[in-house]
């Protein structure tokens, strides 16, 4: 009995390279504090995935296989969700957060999986130098924080010199990432610069606000997550600051954002690098393959939303990978080693995008050694309360790498010495 | 005419009453549960975010377990389609709130008598975690607008009234319209619960309870009856912070880290008093924002509120440990 057990175990194992699938895991969080900003990310991920099976039979010929793992936010949760899931053939990690992401750099290129970190997590790692499987594409903080001074400059005809913005910040590594470079663009363009932190969870934030009131800065930026946003946007409203001067990073743009202050919230701001809605052939598939199908996620109820379409693009972004990676490597079962090669030497054009179904969604970008951020392009959205919608109020375009090469230069250099990391490009 | 300096000091420190009195919301909830029985509620936080997606769940005509309905079913329900005022809400999630005070007393506590507070204090953390997945298969997790008619915003009254003290630099003082009706409401509150338990026979009961369970037996009390009926107060005032937080933010799933905010409180004003809470949640409140004020914000990069309402607590721990108001700690041998 024993050894036919033995040899069903042999069998089942030597027979299972002929059903071996493309691996995604989904660190997501679905519980939680914050899970009214996870959900949408993850079930617009995993819908893009579902309808490659569904429409294409996945990716090259191999279907796609989401493994998801409840991180709640939490960094050591999401560590031991890297541990349990990475022996499954994972092709690449998005850690949905900037302090898992941190755990993990040293750990996954040790086991040599690449990451993605759309948005958020360690700037410097752009460099492809030095962080040989973390890639940041299409746009980093640093770009975002570019991004809100180049709108400033955009509505004020160039010249914000004696203007002043002041920052709303998570007090965590991700909200103090787009601190050294508005210092330097403060420097560079002579606006004040004033800091305001605001403690985890950020349910109370009468001492930011009452400040804000008493030092009137022109404008307001903020690098914010989950119930900060909301309380920052209400009391922003309270003490009656002008919303059209109030403007967030990607991560403090959501409806989620700004639906609890009702119609205070009209004209909020905030930057995003991909575009919005749900005006796209592709949502079409996902309609009749996944979610008419009862194969969605979720309910089915946040397509179009912002943090749907960014789980939806970063799935997108991942599965090209994967089709560039099979064919530099010529195998449709690709390792997690080929899916790094396949994201280094990434490109997206507009052509691609339309054909995907995806016209102007994202920016067209290529990837190589030397830069895994991509383009850093984005584009000012604005909330409209009463029609409860977002629209871009502006193109999409580029930060100012001028000030932020050197930065990342400097950050980049100081981990690789830190790490003994001699890097380079081949 | 007063220097800016100082009236924006005179600001911060309303504004930190203010905050004090939405902390000691919270805290009352902790003092009730532990006064009549000895249990530290880990649950309390948990309870203000139930009570308020209860609430919100109800205005909206939401379909309670709708995922789970649709899922089992295959419909597509989501909506009753009415909305309930919110009055009348508000009596619907009360009574929700007994409801779920009977099923803690029935299911769990009742099996608990006589068991050291460490175990009891683990059951309300299973308690707590068990609401908080449950209120999402209930109600679901996205976030709900909480508008039961509450004015939000600096009130202009008070600005304009103020604003000849200062100069062209003093606008007025900030307070939020939200955080004056939250002043009543605690202020209320405080008296009914006080009344209630001074000259009520159910009030008096619960204080015998408090005071020694056995004895209160022995005169014919019931202690399961009094059980729900101190879990039922503590989902009503559960039912006000709830609200007065989530107006303030949306209901939501981190409505329930506001019990971070009342430990500080409860150290401070002791967990068997409640005007304790009142007065250790004002402390709390001024003392953070105006150590942000002064101190925080100017020299250390601001963001100390957090722990200085600890650190503030500790102090008072060390030379009070029963804390300003709390029953001094007599063991004999």
């Amino acid at each position: 009995m024993k050894r036919l057990a033995t040899a069903t175990v042999a069998a089942v194992m030597a027979a299972a390279p002929v059903m071996a699938d493309l691996v995604f895991p989904s660190l997501s969080y679905r519980t939680g504090a914050y899970a009214a900003n996870g959900i949408p990310f993850a079930d617009g991920y995993a819908d893009y995935f579902t309808l490659l099976n569904e429409r294409d039979g996945g990716i090259g010929g191999v279907m796609t296989r989401l493994l998801e793992c409840e991180t709640g936010y939490n960094t050591e949760k999401g560590v031991e969700c890297y541990e349990a899931t990475k022996g499954e053939g994972s092709l690449v990690y998005q850690p949905l957060s900037t302090g898992i992401t941190y755990q993990l750099i040293p750990k996954a290129t040790a086991d040599g999986i690449p990451m993605h970190t759309m948005g958020y997590g360690r700037t410097s790692a752009a460099n492809g130098k030095v962080f040989s499987n973390v890639f940041n594409y299409p746009a980093n903080y640093w770009n975002g924080a570019s991004l809100v001074v180049n709108h400033l400059l955009d509505i004020n005809g160039g010249d914000i010199k004696g203007k002043t913005l002041a920052l709303v910040y998570h007090n965590s590594a991700y909200g103090k990432e787009p601190i050294p470079t508005l210092e330097a663009l403060a420097a560079k363009h002579g606006f004040n610069l004033s800091l305001l932190a605001v403690d985890h969870p950020g349910q109370e934030q009468k001492s930011q606000w009452l400040q804000i009131r008493r030092e009137r800065p022109d404008y307001v930026t903020m690098w914010g997550w989950g119930v900060m946003n909301q309380v920052a946007i209400q009391e922003a409203a309270n003490i009656r600051f002008p919303m059209e001067n109030f403007i967030g990073v990607w991560w403090s743009g959501s409806e989620n954002d700004v639906l609890p202050a009702g119609d205070a919230a009209d004209g909020y701001k905030h930057i995003t690098f991909h575009n919005l809605g749900d005006d796209y052939p592709i949502f079409d598939d996902v309609a009749k393959y996944v979610v008419d199908a009862g194969k969605a996620a979720g309910a089915g109820d946040q397509v179009g939303t912002v943090l749907y379409n960014r789980g939806f693009y970063a799935a997108m972004l991942a599965a090209e990978a994967v089709r560039k990676a099979q064919e530099i490597h010529g195998v449709a079962d690709i390792t997690p080693a080929m899916m790094r090669d396949g994201m280094e030497a990434l490109e997206i054009t507009e052509a691609r995008m339309t054909e995907l179904g995806m016209p102007g969604f994202g920016p067209s970008f290529a990837v190589s050694c030397e830069n895994h951020g991509g383009p850093g392009t984005g584009a000012v959205a604005q909330w409209d309360a009463s029609a409860k919608k977002w629209s871009l109020i502006s193109d999409f375009s580029s930060p100012d790498m001028s000030v932020i090469q050197p930065l990342i230069d400097a950050d980049s250099a100081a981990f690789a010495a830190e790490n003994n990391i001699t890097g380079g490009c081949n | 005419m007063f220097p800016d300096q100082f009236l924006f000091g005179v600001e911060v420190l309303l504004n930190g009453l203010m905050a004090g009195v939405l902390y000691a919301l919270v805290a009352l909830g902790f003092v009730l549960i532990f006064k009549a029985s000895g249990i530290f509620n880990y649950a309390q936080g948990v309870m203000a975010l139930f009570a308020a997606l209860t609430l919100v769940g109800i205005m909206d005509g939401q379909v309670p377990f709708s995922h789970l309905i649709n899922a089992l079913f295959g419909t597509d329900v989501h909506h009753f389609g009415w909305h309930v005022p919110a009055f009348a809400a508000i009596l619907l999630a009360m009574a929700v709130m007994v409801g779920l005070a009977w099923m803690v007393q029935h299911f769990i506590f009742r099996h608990l008598v006589g068991q050291e507070p460490i175990i009891l204090f683990m059951a309300t953390i299973g308690l707590a975690y068990f609401m908080e997945g449950f209120g999402d298969m209930m109600w679901g997790s996205d976030i709900k607008k909480l508008d039961v008619g509450i004015p939000q915003g600096g009130s202009f009254w008070i600005e304009e009234a103020t604003a000849f003290l200062g100069g062209s630099n003093f606008y007025g003082f900030f307070i939020d319209q939200l955080d004056i009706v939250a002043a009543v409401v605690a202020v209320v509150l405080v008296i009914l619960l006080v009344s209630f338990a001074q000259y009520t026979k159910q009030g008096r009961a619960m204080r015998a309870v408090a005071d020694d369970h056995q004895a209160a037996l022995s005169v014919g009390i019931s202690l399961s009856f009094i059980w729900v009926l101190v879990w039922s107060l503590a989902g009503f005032v559960a039912l006000v912070a709830g609200i007065m937080w989530g107006a303030k933010s949306g209901v939501q799933f981190s409505l329930s880290l506001i019990a971070l905010k009342a430990l500080p409180v409860l150290m401070l004003g002791g967990f068997t008093s409640i005007p304790g809470a009142i007065v250790g949640g004002l402390i709390v409140g001024v003392g953070e924002k105006l150590f942000e004020f002064l101190i925080g914000a100017p020299f250390l990069g601001g963001a100390t509120e957090n722990w200085f309402a600890y650190m503030l607590a500790l102090v008072f721990l060390v030379f009070r440990p029963q804390g300003l108001f709390g029953e001094k700690i007599i063991e004999r041998v």
